[in-house]
């Protein structure tokens, strides 16, 4: 009735209150898209997929590696209410301290309201326990499948390499296209063609509600994707050779490695020791793989591709070549050699002393001349086409670096070593800028500052056998399904052409290399009825035992291919602290190319198949590390299960220790060890074995040498 | 009585019939859509176990009381006016001695199956009763005296609401002061009324010794700006003091005492969450109970205000659809389906629905003014400003909590919350109104 304006007041108090609200809402639904995203992840759980990855493959379609599942058991914080927590303890032999510790660790690591892995990859009985009472543990407790590696032959595990969950170095390497705890191949074969054995991982979408619980799909799966399965690779490797050379490699240190000549694909490639891959998967990952990381004899490194050494006698052919291309020797040049080559005002020393074991140039490759091989070095380096040493020497190094040493070759493995075939600068700096043909004359023979990985000496003889060409060493044949885009075995396609080196020139090594196993210093490697060539060597090899440097037990090498005529196998073997490369390279080099060209071995080769396995040849040095500490490590193991009487009493019963191997277990599991301490891997896995008392005395320079 | 029969739509205002029926039909849609769980829709409807079918059977029931209401003489609410109010405050008292207790309040009391929370119920006494008293011929509204009176009439229920720790109830009281205004209440109350709120805003969001800083240099400054003035007469600096002296008082002592001694911790923590400020927990004063208690109290109010905003916010512009929306019906709003109903639009129909929600409450609310001023007795004007009064504060309070804006104070939508008692209260509040509305030529006292 009065006051008119006091209505207009009111009705403008209520307009802006509106007003207020109106802009409010806009800024909410309309410029704050960030409540889209928060909706999302409230609401959409995104799961995701994983493929099978894909399977490897032997030349014959066996799968050197599969995949099974294995089973944990799942826990959900929230949903423990009236679950039968003691009935599951015992099952699982816990105890409720235990289940409480889990559970508190789940609770840390995922949360209330997500699943975590209450017990990792169970053991079969207590899965079948579980299995069967599961329901009376549910919903707090499930039971969920894992894809895991299995490996049918127990073999191959140095060059497959294994899957382990991603670390924050990948993550940063891929962009962040894994996530935390996803599976990747961390060595080997599993690494190097990860993006394809992975597959293509798919995502879905489900909804949940506020308790994170799946309540259906997100639109009907629209946004979701399908997990493409990983690809298979199909690869040279034969199972049945491998087998056979890690049975040999399972109680040495050593390494073989066997390529096909004509395509560069590895057959076998085996690093010694030697252990089963399928210690690396399932419940007991963790402590097998600590015990092999710790082991003195480091069965995790690969020496095919890792291990450098001395090469020794084994690169006489390759001098052979050079000296005959570079028309300082002819097939028919030779020299008197009493047992020694006098040439440098020293002995260097022969071990044949009869008089014409160098008369030419296939004898002096039958029997290993180092007079023969020290004298076509100097020649070659002394070379009257070059100006100086200098020249001559890099002129022989480029000859040595295109037959694949000192270089890396490219296999289709992660961290392969090149070797070391030095440079003209490290002599000019070592010597201050005055050495000549005299003060590395040990390179002819293989001894020095050279050193080469098996895989390089197998390529080598690729080179021979081939008479001048090689394909990179690669162990993948053909991928599954496969399209353009792949790149990853082009760089295997490649024919590398390695000199200009005559077919003739080849054709004189390789009659001599026949020589070597039919008449020369291999005569323990000959099988009748192939013509094998090969080439036996003798490393000298130093280490450093408690501060001194001491010169240890030759390696013993064997390098071959055969048959002579149409090369099928290229071979090189090398045993460390194994005395001639005749003794044990040798045989087990021949052994092998038996076994692949015939297929079968007679009974009598049989046994020495088993002689040769059942040696151990580990030094005196590393077994006593590893007994030493493998004992710590028992005692540890006793102390952690609650068994203090280790510290009064005598040893307590060695735990079980992984089975490496079937032969040769309780030896090996003394402790193994290696000699020549290559290099620390650069392969984050393998942190540093503290071991000071061996080096490898291959980088060291020649004693005698600083001398003169 | 026959005859009446016949006029019953007589004089009827639809356009408020139609909004009613608008606005609670929507409710009944949002309740649906933040309740339903794939089960058979017209079975949920019959089946009376569904919230929606309930709220739809309040509905029925709001429908059926409503027809009564039209069917009453208008005389009887001006006639029964004081006795309703009577009535309401003996219902709060009885409160004291039988609640039940559900959910943290003390209001509410229970027969059998059903509930009444007269703190609810009471709105409409007072708003007669106000009507009433400020009708009166002998009132004359320009005196303190009966702003006193009428200012006592609305905030004895409120103080007995705030007894059974029912502060948002309590707090809709307040909004018959819009009334008082309206009536003549001198414009200098609403002034102060909302400087007080500034400055107890201000109190929360400052250091109070800043706070008193600020106060004492505004004082300064303007007597300073006033000086000339200011010789002439006295009374200005006088004035000038005791005001700022008043401000920092409230400040440093009536604010402190009111949040520790008066208000409950988590009604404290509640108004601080509002202005985004944590809770000031002392260790020494509280007990490790009520510490306990506020930490609580905070997680879920931030988290029931966090996820209202999140529902809404990620409705976008036109919003993910009926039952598309995947925070409402997953559960991830608590009291959705009561106090955050809004969250449902929000999400559900975007920025564009809840848009439109908004403009049939502002239409309500202006068709209610609209009639209001078309009385011709004091009595409907007043009660018609009233039922304007509470249903604004309702939807400014409820929405301003699910968007953030104002603290959690659980109070309902009007007429889409589910909730027999308010559903009722506001169909009982409105169709008075319109009884009164469609004797508009009769001159009520």
């Amino acid at each position: 009735m009065f006051n008119q304006s006091r209505q207009t007041v009111i009705q403008f108090i209520v307009l802006s209150a509106v007003i207020i609200l109106l802009v409010r809402l806009f800024i909410l639904q309309v410029l704050s898209p960030q409540y889209k995203i928060q909706a999302m992840d409230n609401a959409v759980a995104r799961t995701t997929i994983y493929p099978d990855r894909g399977i490897i493959f032997d030349r014959n379609d066996k799968p050197v590696l599969e995949n099974t599942v294995t089973h944990d058991l799942m826990i959900m914080p929230t949903q423990l209410k009236g679950v039968d927590t003691l009935g599951l303890c015992r099952i699982l032999g816990i105890d409720t301290l235990a289940f409480r510790d889990r559970l508190v660790s789940s609770i840390l690591k995922n949360g209330r309201y997500r699943p975590s892995v209450f017990e990792a990859s169970l053991p079969v009985e207590k899965f079948v326990k579980l299995q069967e009472s599961i329901y009376r543990f549910e919903p707090g407790f499930f039971l969920q499948d894992r894809p895991i590696r299995s490996y049918p032959y127990k073999v191959a595990a140095h060059l497959l390499g294994y899957i382990g969950e991603v670390d924050s170095s990948i993550l940063k390497r891929t962009n962040f296209y894994y996530q935390m705890g996803d599976y990747a191949g961390l060595t080997g074969l599993e690494r190097f063609y990860e993006p394809i054995l992975m597959g293509q991982r798919g995502v879905k979408y489900q909804l949940k509600d506020n308790k994170n619980r799946l309540v259906g799909s997100y639109e009907n799966g629209k946004f979701d994707t399908a997990a493409t399965a990983g690809r298979s690779l199909r690869t040279y490797l034969d199972v049945g050779i491998q087998q056979l050379a890690e049975k040999f490699m399972a109680n040495k240190l050593g390494a073989v490695v066997a390529i096909e000549p004509k395509t560069g694909g590895i057959i076998a490639m085996a690093s010694g020791p030697t252990y089963d891959p399928n210690l690396l998967t399932g419940s007991e990952r963790k402590r097998n793989f600590s015990w092999l990381l710790t082991d003195t004899a480091r069965p995790l490194y690969n020496r095919a591709i890792k291990g450098q050494y001395p090469p020794g006698s084994t690169v006489k052919p390759s001098q052979a070549l050079i000296g005959l291309d570079e028309g300082v020797i002819t097939p028919a040049s030779g020299i008197g050699c009493n047992g020694a080559y006098y040439g440098c005002n020293r002995a260097i020393k022969c071990t044949e002393h009869w008089s014409g074991h160098a008369a030419s140039l296939r004898l002096a490759i039958a029997w290993s001349c180092n007079s023969f091989f020290s004298n076509t070095y100097r020649l070659a380096v002394d070379n009257p086409k070059y100006s100086n040493v200098r020249e001559g020497y890099a002129a022989w190094r480029h000859y040595m670096n295109s037959f694949g040493l000192g270089v890396r070759l490219g296999v289709d493995l992660p961290s392969e070593d090149k070797g070391n075939v030095s440079d003209t600068s490290f002599y000019n700096k070592l010597y201050k800028g005055s050495w000549n043909s005299c003060t590395n004359v040990s390179l002819g023979i293989g001894q020095g500052e050279i050193t080469a990985t098996p895989l390089q000496m197998a390529n080598l003889m690729c080179i021979i056998a081939n008479k001048g060409y090689y394909y990179v060493p690669h162990f993948v044949k053909s991928i599954d399904g496969k399209s353009t885009i792949d790149t990853a075995l082009n760089a295997y396609k490649l024919r590398h052409e390695v000199t200009h080196i005559s077919d003739t020139m080849y054709q004189v090594v390789q009659m001599g290399m026949q020589d070597v196993v039919e008449k020369g210093t291999a005569k323990p490697a000959y099988v009748a009825g192939i013509n094998i060539a090969g080439k036996t060597g003798t490393a000298e090899n130093y280490g450093i035992i408690n501060g001194k440097r001491e010169k240890l037990q030759d390696h013993s090498w064997f390098v071959c291919f055969a048959p002579r005529e149409d090369p099928k196998i290229a071979i090189a073997v090398v045993v460390e602290n194994a005395g001639f490369g005749a003794t044990w390279a040798g045989p087990i080099a021949s052994l092998l190319v038996e076994k692949y060209l015939r297929d079968t071995l007679s009974a009598e080769r049989l046994k020495e198949v088993d002689r040769i396995a059942s040696k151990e040849i580990i030094l005196p040095v590393v077994k006593q590390k590893r007994m030493r500490l493998d004992s710590l490590r028992r005692i540890r193991l006793a102390l952690e299960m609650g068994d203090s009487s280790v510290l009064q009493n005598a040893p307590p019963p060695a735990p079980e220790r992984p089975k490496l191997d079937i032969n040769v277990q309780k030896d090996r599991y003394g402790n193994p060890v290696i000699v020549p301490m290559p290099e620390p891997e650069p392969d984050s896995q393998n942190r540093k074995v503290k071991d000071t008392t061996l080096k490898s005395a291959a980088r060291l320079p020649n004693d005698e040498r600083k001398k003169s | 009585m026959n005859g009446k029969n016949l006029e019953i739509s007589r004089g009827i205002d639809w356009v408020l019939v139609w909004l009613y029926g608008l606005i609670a039909v929507v409710g009944i849609m949002s309740i649906f859509a933040a309740t339903y769980h794939n089960e058979d829709v017209v079975s949920g409807f019959l089946s009376m176990k569904t919230d929606y079918s309930r709220q739809t059977l309040f509905l029925l029931i709001g429908i059926v009381l409503a027809t009564f209401i039209l069917l009453t003489d208008s005389k009887f609410f001006t006639a029964t006016a004081n006795l309703l109010y009577f009535f309401g405050i003996i219902l709060l008292l009885l409160v004291f001695p039988f609640h039940t207790r559900v959910k943290g309040t003390e209001s509410i009391i229970r027969f059998g199956n059903f509930q009444l929370q007269p703190a609810e119920l009471c709105k409409i006494f007072v708003n007669l009763a106000l009507a009433k008293y400020l009708s009166q011929v002998d009132t004359d509204f320009k005196k303190l005296r009966s702003q006193l009176i009428a200012a006592g009439l609305v905030l004895l229920p409120a103080i007995l609401s705030i007894m059974q720790s029912e502060t948002g109830l309590a707090l809709v009281y307040f909004s018959f002061f819009l009334v008082m205004y309206r009536e003549g209440l001198p414009s200098i109350v609403l002034v102060v009324g909302f400087s007080l709120a500034a400055l107890v805003i201000a109190t929360l969001l400052l250091d109070p010794n800043l706070l008193a800083i600020l106060l004492t240099a505004i004082a300064i400054i303007t007597i300073l700006l006033l000086r000339r003035q200011l010789k002439r007469k006295k009374e200005i600096l006088v004035l000038i003091i005791s005001i700022w002296a008043i401000c920092v008082g409230i400040q440093r002592f009536a604010v402190p005492f009111f949040f520790s001694k008066v208000l409950k911790p988590y009604q404290v923590q509640r108004i601080y969450a509002t202005v985004g400020r944590d809770f000031p927990v002392d260790p020494t004063t509280m007990s490790e109970e009520d510490i306990r208690k506020i930490e609580d109290k905070k997680r879920a109010t931030s988290y029931n205000v966090k996820q209202s905003k999140i529902a809404i916010g990620s409705g976008g512009f036109s919003g993910k659809g009926l039952l598309k929306g995947t925070q409402t019906r997953y559960d991830f709003v608590p009291e959705q389906r009561t106090d955050f109903i809004f969250c449902t639009i929000g999400e559900g129909f975007g920025f564009l629905g809840s848009a439109l929600l908004l403009l049939l409450y502002l239409g309500l609310l202006f068709r209610i003014i609209w009639v209001a001023e078309r009385q011709r007795s004091t009595f409907s004007r007043c009660y018609a400003y009233g039922v304007a009064s509470v249903i604004f504060f309702h939807v400014f309070i409820n929405m301003g909590m699910t968007v953030g804006l104002v603290p959690v104070i659980g109070i309902p939508l009007p007429l889409m919350s589910y909730g027999g008692t308010a559903l009722l209260t506001f169909t009982i509040l409105l169709f008075i109104l319109i009884r009164l509305d469609a004797d508009r030529q009769m001159v009520l006292r």
